[in-house]
């Protein structure tokens, strides 16, 4: 008797064609789901509130009450964390879909250009020069300019070329001259790092884990998060010009897309973003990676709607992240990026393993 | 007559320190369809680059609709020429109808997408139909296969609506039914411009109104197909010998050796 043939399935037939409809659905539940991940952050601590307190206290705030009781006080240290939690993780989480985007390139994350090497590198002689948190801060971002004005000035070619004919070699221009500036700050932090007194060194490793623990000013919160919602705006505006740019420069220039400013401003948006995010909160790994990553196989690559999504993903993994550091060995409080990538790294593998 | 869509004044092309193109005079009428032929590095895709306007002649001007190209803006560019590369970039899964709908950027901006904007999206689904890619609209770009990618490619230069068609080997993956069909269906789209890149010259002596033939050391021969596709011609343009004959009313040419 003949074997039996089996049709193949077809698996390439996409389930991914997801309409207009589930797109928007995917954004209000994302919405949602980043407003109960800010109300666990403030919830939940080496102290837990519970609803009616936190509501109560919440409201004193909002009117600008202080009272002494220990659920305003509480919330006093939780919202700027929480805040800042957010806006790294959704600037993490943009800069990552903007850089995967823009370099066509699904392993780039936002430290792969180097401008966050070069805020750590900053911040760490900052810490070893004995500045305080401010300072630390102030020159991580300056840090991170300095990178990308390298960045800029070395890969010029590949960034400002006028010629927008296919050039393959303009990506990897772009990604090695990043590298090569990652490997140089590395370099650098491991000469501060070895000739670093004892006494600044565990300050400078936990700087270097990514670290939420210096997050208390309200101030610098509420700044990171207008930043985000601006860089946000900004990228956004592009996202149909970044849409057509995935199938390559040249056809997105016939297409009527002016490819050369787009790139150009959206790599500076990147860069403030990493930046910013790396001063506030340290070098927080794995959010900008994989954040698009899961954004991408729910929606498909449409920046459209990947660079909005990505972004409340991101804010959502590190204010979770934030929050079970605080919660799970309180008081002591574990680094925000180990945690991440523990939780996510299953996650992330499991949702590979799915057809 | 009518002044030409597209005219070239001594153009040249250069590649390294070769010299592909030299002094194109070139007029392209509205409703022409002109063949590129030549041999392979002869400048024919350089060419296509040039007259898209996205790369810089090394010397002469092209105007295109009556201005100077680099006058245009790119946007106003891209309601002028399209232009089908012979490469393409899928590094994400995309589904082919998002990637046509993707193409009518210029006409809707943000708004282009399948089922929020009804009328991008029919007419998206009418390029593919008349790529015969109708079938393909929900299928993921990557697994493809290459001639079904390229004629996606070419339904995605019909969606941009323009009155110039600029095509690098349009059919190069194609098989014989839908290389007829592919250029088949570009001839019958009313008051279309082509100007494609054509190794089959066969196809390019049954299709084209004109053809160019470039040399690649800087010579170019212009007319009308039927006077510039002959056996004198093609001979010494591909160093083989190559032999005519008349089948019904088509040519058909065979190179041996």
């Amino acid at each position: 008797m003949p074997p039996t043939i089996r049709p193949i399935q077809c698996r390439e037939s996409l389930r991914m064609t997801s309409s207009w409809m589930t797109r928007r659905a995917v954004l209000q539940v994302l919405g949602l789901a980043t407003l109960a991940a800010l109300l666990a952050a403030l919830r939940f601590g080496s102290v837990d509130l519970d609803s009616a307190e936190l509501l109560r206290a919440l409201a004193a705030l909002l009117r600008g009450r202080h009272d002494d009781s220990l659920a305003t006080t509480l919330l006093a240290l939780r919202l700027p964390r929480a805040g800042t939690a957010m806006a790294v993780g959704g600037l993490l989480a943009l800069s990552g879909a903007l850089l995967q985007s823009l370099l066509r390139n699904p392993l780039a994350d936002p430290y792969v250009l180097g401008v966050s090497g070069g805020a750590s590198c900053a911040a760490l002689l900052a810490i070893a020069a004995g500045a305080g948190a401010a300072a630390i801060a102030l020159s991580a971002a300056g840090g991170a300019l300095l990178a990308l004005g390298l960045l800029f000035a070395l890969a010029h070619r590949a960034l400002f070329a006028r010629d927008v004919l296919l050039e393959p070699g303009r990506d990897s221009a772009i990604l090695l001259t990043g590298v090569m500036i990652a490997s140089l700050c590395a370099a650098i932090l491991s000469l501060v790092l070895s000739l670093a007194p004892d006494g600044r060194l565990r300050t400078m490793v936990f700087w270097l884990l990514g670290d939420l623990g210096g997050a208390t000013d309200p101030g610098l919160a509420v700044l990171a998060l207008a930043t985000w919602l601006v860089l946000w705006l900004v990228a956004q505006r592009d996202a149909p010009a970044l849409n057509l740019m995935l199938g390559g420069d040249l056809q997105a220039y016939t297409q009527g897309v002016p490819t050369t400013r787009v790139r150009r401003r959206l790599i500076v948006v990147t860069a403030i973003a990493t930046g910013l995010a790396v001063a506030m909160a340290g070098a927080v790994g794995f959010v900008g990676f994989v954040a698009p990553h899961l954004v991408r196989r729910v929606l498909g690559p449409d920046p459209r709607h990947v660079l909005p999504a990505a972004s409340l993903l991101g804010a959502i993994l590190v204010l979770l992240a934030d929050t079970v550091g605080r919660c799970v060995a309180a008081p002591l409080q574990l680094p925000v990026g180990a945690l991440m990538a523990l939780i996510g790294v299953p996650v992330f593998v499991w949702q590979l393993q799915r057809p | 007559m009518s002044a030409p869509l597209l005219s070239c004044r001594g153009l040249e092309i250069r590649a390294g320190d070769r010299c592909l193109v030299r002094a194109l005079d070139l007029d392209v009428a509205a409703g022409e369809r002109w063949a590129l032929v030549g041999p392979n590095g002869a400048g024919k895709t350089s060419l296509l680059m040039v007259l898209a306007g996205a790369r810089a002649a090394d010397a002469g001007t092209i105007a295109l609709a009556g201005r100077p190209i680099g006058a245009w803006g790119v946007e106003a560019l891209a309601g002028l020429r399209a232009l089908v590369a012979d490469r393409w970039f899928d590094p994400f899964a995309s589904s082919v109808l998002d990637l046509v709908v993707a193409a009518r950027y210029r006409l809707r901006g943000a708004d282009a997408a399948p089922g929020k904007d009804g009328s991008a999206e029919s007419f998206a689904r009418a390029c593919l139909a008349a790529m015969d890619c109708a079938a393909l609209a929900a299928r993921d770009v990557r697994y493809l296969s290459r001639g079904e990618r390229q004629r996606v490619a070419v339904a995605v230069a019909l969606a941009q609506d323009t009155a110039v068609l600029l095509l690098d080997e349009p059919i190069s993956h194609q098989d014989p039914r839908h290389q007829i069909q592919v250029l088949q269906a570009l001839s019958d789209r009313p008051g279309c411009t082509c100007i494609g890149a054509l190794h089959d010259v066969n196809a390019a002596a049954r299709f084209a109104s004109h053809a160019l033939l470039l040399y690649g050391d800087g010579r170019w021969l212009a007319g009308p197909a039927a006077a510039v596709l002959t056996r004198a011609n093609l001979s010494p343009l591909f160093e083989t010998a190559i032999t005519e004959i008349a089948v019904g009313p088509h040519r058909v040419f065979l190179s041996h050796n």
